[in-house]
């Protein structure tokens, strides 16, 4: 059959634009919930109505994000079944764990405490109401950790045994499925990153506000929010390099071919160089264009600037000699070019976002290092100040001001590429070293009815992303929503109004 | 018990969990075009179901992943066997739930009668597809020696599985009604009651009907007692409900469900995916489990989580306890044209009573 229209590469492209749709999604649904949490908290702490008005303009795009979240995530949970199932049947034991602990612990937490939140305002008691959207936001780390977890082993896979009699992987040991190095630096990578997306997402669109705005009462808001998301966006994008950084190092030692393919380093280099740019020839190994940094490469792998990193062809190599009697692939390199390029654009988006949030923290500080006539109240737009005395002219603010707005896509972008990265990075391999991707595909599901299923869902879910980014835009630009009655006296307050009125309207209803 | 029993009755309560909780929901999005009149008595039902049908749904990404973890060969067979029908139910569950957030939030006629229907056809169809589902599953399919399945699509759509449909889709939508008659006031909640009596007369006789043909076919002592009880819990919902009886209705329709679901997973035991062709090919509780050991694992995270969700969901449906009517309902949850933001300057502050009263 043509490789093309194998059943194995169009059960690869849905899981790929399924999973990619799907994490679009994910990041904006676990920093937000903390972020709107964390603003509620202020509101509930200090009876300022600008953080009441930002919890409910956050929380009405959290709630429009995390819609399309949960509902792109219940395919998530068979596609494994549907279309891997020899996949489901060889690592069941093992990974099937995880997911359901990731249900009934994670999924449960955060589907039963959203319904509370969102239609909890004048049902709840307010520390109450705002417990339930701490919680919504512990289930969605919860949750993030569970699947990293099952992600970790497919990519290093520890705690079991292959049984020869039922030809499986077996669970041995639970604790070091969870715990292992893996785990834990992809928890740490991807949370930060979720938090560096989050971040650069209320930057934009606080930004957007900031620069149309004509409303004090909304400039307040906004200018809240924009400092909230600014520092976020930083003190993540710096953890999310730090992470990337160790992540990266654990690679290098459990998956040397992956990483090797990011840098496109054909032959064992030492000091090995980082390359900035190249354009190689996969079929003669090697690089026909490279621009290097030297040294840098051994940095990343080992922490200083000689020691050998492994190159692509020898890597290969030794994994012929060690795999080709079990498997028979006889080639181990996954696609390099998009390695190569993926990992430098996840890398290249991420930080390009987290150098505005470092310029854009600095250019709107109030006090620190600032002549009296620059500083703003809090109702006005921050004045850009590039020194003490000096403020950004008209024309290069207005392009930071747009560079801000713009900046809310890049971790989106980055995100993407990074899963891209690590998953293709790992090909030919599903089970790092232990079930080629070849052998994981459902064998009774035909061609047919997988083109059925890839069309359906990617129109489907093409539909559902015009509808998402009109309904998310429409309801940027209305702004924070003006307060009522209801919101800052709400009936379960003490003292709040018709206590017994058991005919008051809902404070909220779909 | 051995673990993997334990798991296979685990399996059939996760199950039992969300055609109870979400065979109601289900129910309520078939009766938005059955029962509702105009938009306002539609927005009544589906806020009745709007905080708690997210967590419903989260019993069958349990059931799913339990599935995954407890038995890998069952969770493969069966979603990769089942593939389009699975498929469809897929479809709409996603339009479904993106259908209950999005409707009130653009004011727009054809946004919202979309939305409606889409929550009607998308309740409606894996209503129906579930009860073809399990009682292939039942009945058994054409599993080979590889533990694969290799009939195709059209086998799935015989005369007893159309019948299971029917008897699903019959199921949820009398216990949808008899929830709607509980969980409101006013002139629907009457109308609920009499189509909720009727749909359950027809109910009951479609459930005796289907569970009789599985019997014969599959059924033992205990299936017999289950299906008994099943009938029986029908006809007692039926006369509470006609009787105005609204919590024991419902209580003896969920009753119904939890021994329907009952009939099947005890007619289904030893197996879980029986073969058509050959005994010896069927999947059993026993030879499509995982190891003991990882068995051992989910029964003590399934033991501490279950009571608390238990726990927390059952608060969920304390807090929204009360009745709604048209009369509750907030103005529409949407907001004001983009361009009137600046435009309300002067008169932000003093109209934000009367603008957007839904805050969320």
């Amino acid at each position: 059959m043509d490789l093309a229209l194998a059943p194995e590469t169009l059960a690869r492209w849905q899981f790929g634009i399924t999973t990619v749709y799907h994490f679009l999604f994910v990041p904006l649904t676990i920093s937000l919930a903390s972020l709107v949490a964390g603003l509620q908290t202020a509101w509930v702490r200090t009876g300022r109505e600008k953080y009441l008005r930002a919890t409910k303009f956050w929380g009405k795009l959290f709630l429009i994000n995390i819609a399309m979240g949960v509902v792109t995530g219940i395919l998530q949970e068979f596609q494994f079944g549907m279309n891997w199932s020899d996949y489901s049947r060889f690592v069941g034991d093992v990974f099937g764990a995880p997911l359901a602990f990731e249900a009934l612990i994670a999924f449960f937490f955060e589907s039963t405490f959203i319904g509370l939140w969102i239609f909890g305002w004048d049902r709840l008691p307010q520390k109450i109401h705002l417990a339930c959207i701490w919680m919504v936001a512990a289930g969605t780390v919860l949750s993030a950790y569970f699947i990293l977890a099952a992600n970790s082993w497919m990519q290093h896979p520890v705690g079991y045994r292959i049984n020869e009699k039922s030809g499986r992987a077996e669970l041995t040991d639970f604790w070091h499925v969870l715990t292992q190095n893996t785990a834990l630096a992809q928890f740490a990578h991807t949370i930060t990153a979720a938090f560096l997306t989050g971040g650069a997402f209320v930057v934009g669109i606080a930004a957007y506000h900031l620069v149309r705005g004509r409303r004090p009462r909304d400039i307040a808001v906004m200018r809240s929010s924009l400092r909230l998301g600014l520092l976020t966006l930083v003190v993540a994008g710096l953890l999310t390099a730090v992470t990337g950084d160790r992540l990266g190092k654990i690679m290098y030692e459990q998956q040397p071919m992956k990483m090797a393919s990011a840098e496109a380093l054909w032959e064992t280099e030492a000091p090995a160089p980082f390359s900035l740019f190249a354009v190689g020839d996969v079929d003669k190994g090697h690089n026909r264009v490279a621009i290097e940094v030297p040294g840098v490469l051994s940095f990343l792998a080992h922490d200083n600037f000689s020691d050998a990193v492994p190159g692509i062809n020898p890597t290969n190599e030794a994994m012929k000699e060690r795999y080709d009697d079990e498997f028979g692939l006889g080639d181990y390199r996954p696609n390099i070019p998009l390695a190569y390029w993926s990992f430098r654009w996840m890398i290249g988006f991420g930080m390009t976002s987290l150098g505005l949030g470092v310029l854009g923290l600095w250019l709107t500080r109030r006090r620190f290092w600032l002549a009296d006539r620059l500083r703003t109240g809090e109702d006005d737009v921050p004045r850009l100040a590039l020194t003490r005395d000096r403020e950004l002219g008209a024309r290069l603010g207005g392009w930071y001001w747009r560079l801000a707005l713009l900046t809310l896509l890049f971790p989106l972008v980055a995100n993407a590429w990074g899963w891209i990265f690590t998953e293709t990075g790992r090909q030919p391999w599903v089970v790092y070293g232990v079930l080629p991707t070849s052998s994981a595909v459902s064998p009774g599901v035909s061609q047919g009815e997988v083109i059925t299923s890839l069309t359906i869902y990617t129109l489907l879910y093409a539909a559902l992303a015009v509808i998402e980014a009109k309904l998310m835009i429409k309801y940027v630009k209305a702004g924070p929503p003006e307060l009522t009655e209801s919101d800052l006296n709400p009936p379960t307050k003490i003292g709040g109004h018709d206590r017994e009125d058991s005919d008051r309207p809902m404070a909220f209803s779909y | 018990m051995e673990l993997h029993n334990v798991w296979f009755v685990l399996i059939a309560v996760l199950w039992t969990g969300y055609f109870f909780l979400e065979g109601f929901d289900f129910g309520v999005g078939v009766l938005t075009r059955v029962l509702a009149r105009d938009r306002a008595e539609r927005r009544v039902l589906i806020n009745t179901i709007g905080p708690v049908w997210d967590g419903n749904e989260v019993w069958l990404l349990t059931a799913g992943g339990a599935t995954f973890a407890a038995f890998p060969d069952w969770y493969a067979t069966l979603f990769s066997g089942f593939y389009l029908p699975l498929l469809l139910i897929l479809v709409c569950l996603i339009i479904r739930g993106v259908a209950f957030e999005y409707r009130a939030k653009r004011p727009e006629e054809h946004w919202q009668r979309n939305w409606e229907r889409a929550i009607f056809w998308a309740s409606l169809l894996p209503a129906f597809l579930w009860g073809v589902a399990f009682a292939n599953l039942v009945r058994g399919v054409e599993i080979g020696p590889d533990k694969e399945y290799v009939g195709d699509v059209l086998d799935l759509l015989n005369p007893f599985a159309l019948l299971g449909g029917l008897v699903t889709l019959f199921l949820f939508t009398f216990h949808g009604a008899v929830f709607t008659a509980l969980k409101t006031v006013g002139d629907i909640r009457l109308r609920a009651r009499r189509l909720a009596a009727v749909l359950g007369t027809a109910t009951v006789a479609l459930t005796l009907g289907f569970l009789l043909w599985l019997q014969s076919d599959t059924g033992g002592t205990w299936s017999r007692v289950a299906l008994i009880a099943a009938v029986a819990a029908l006809l007692c919902a039926v006369g509470a409900v006609a009787a105005g009886l609204e919590g024991w209705s419902f209580l003896y329709s969920g009753v119904a469900i939890v021994a329907t679901v009952a009939t099947f997973f005890l007619a289904l035991y030893p197996d879980v995916m029986p073969s058509s062709l050959n005994p010896e090919w069927s999947l059993t509780a026993e030879n499509a489990s995982s190891t003991p050991y990882t068995l051992k694992i989910m029964t003590w995270c399934a033991g501490i989580a279950t009571p608390v969700v238990l726990l927390y969901q059952g608060w969920t449906y304390w807090v929204f306890r009360k009745r709604i009517g048209t009369h509750h309902i907030a103005p529409e949850a949407h907001v004001a044209a983009a361009g009137a933001a600046g435009a309300a300057e002067g008169a932000a502050g003093a109209d934000g009573a009367g603008g957007d009263g839904a805050g969320r």
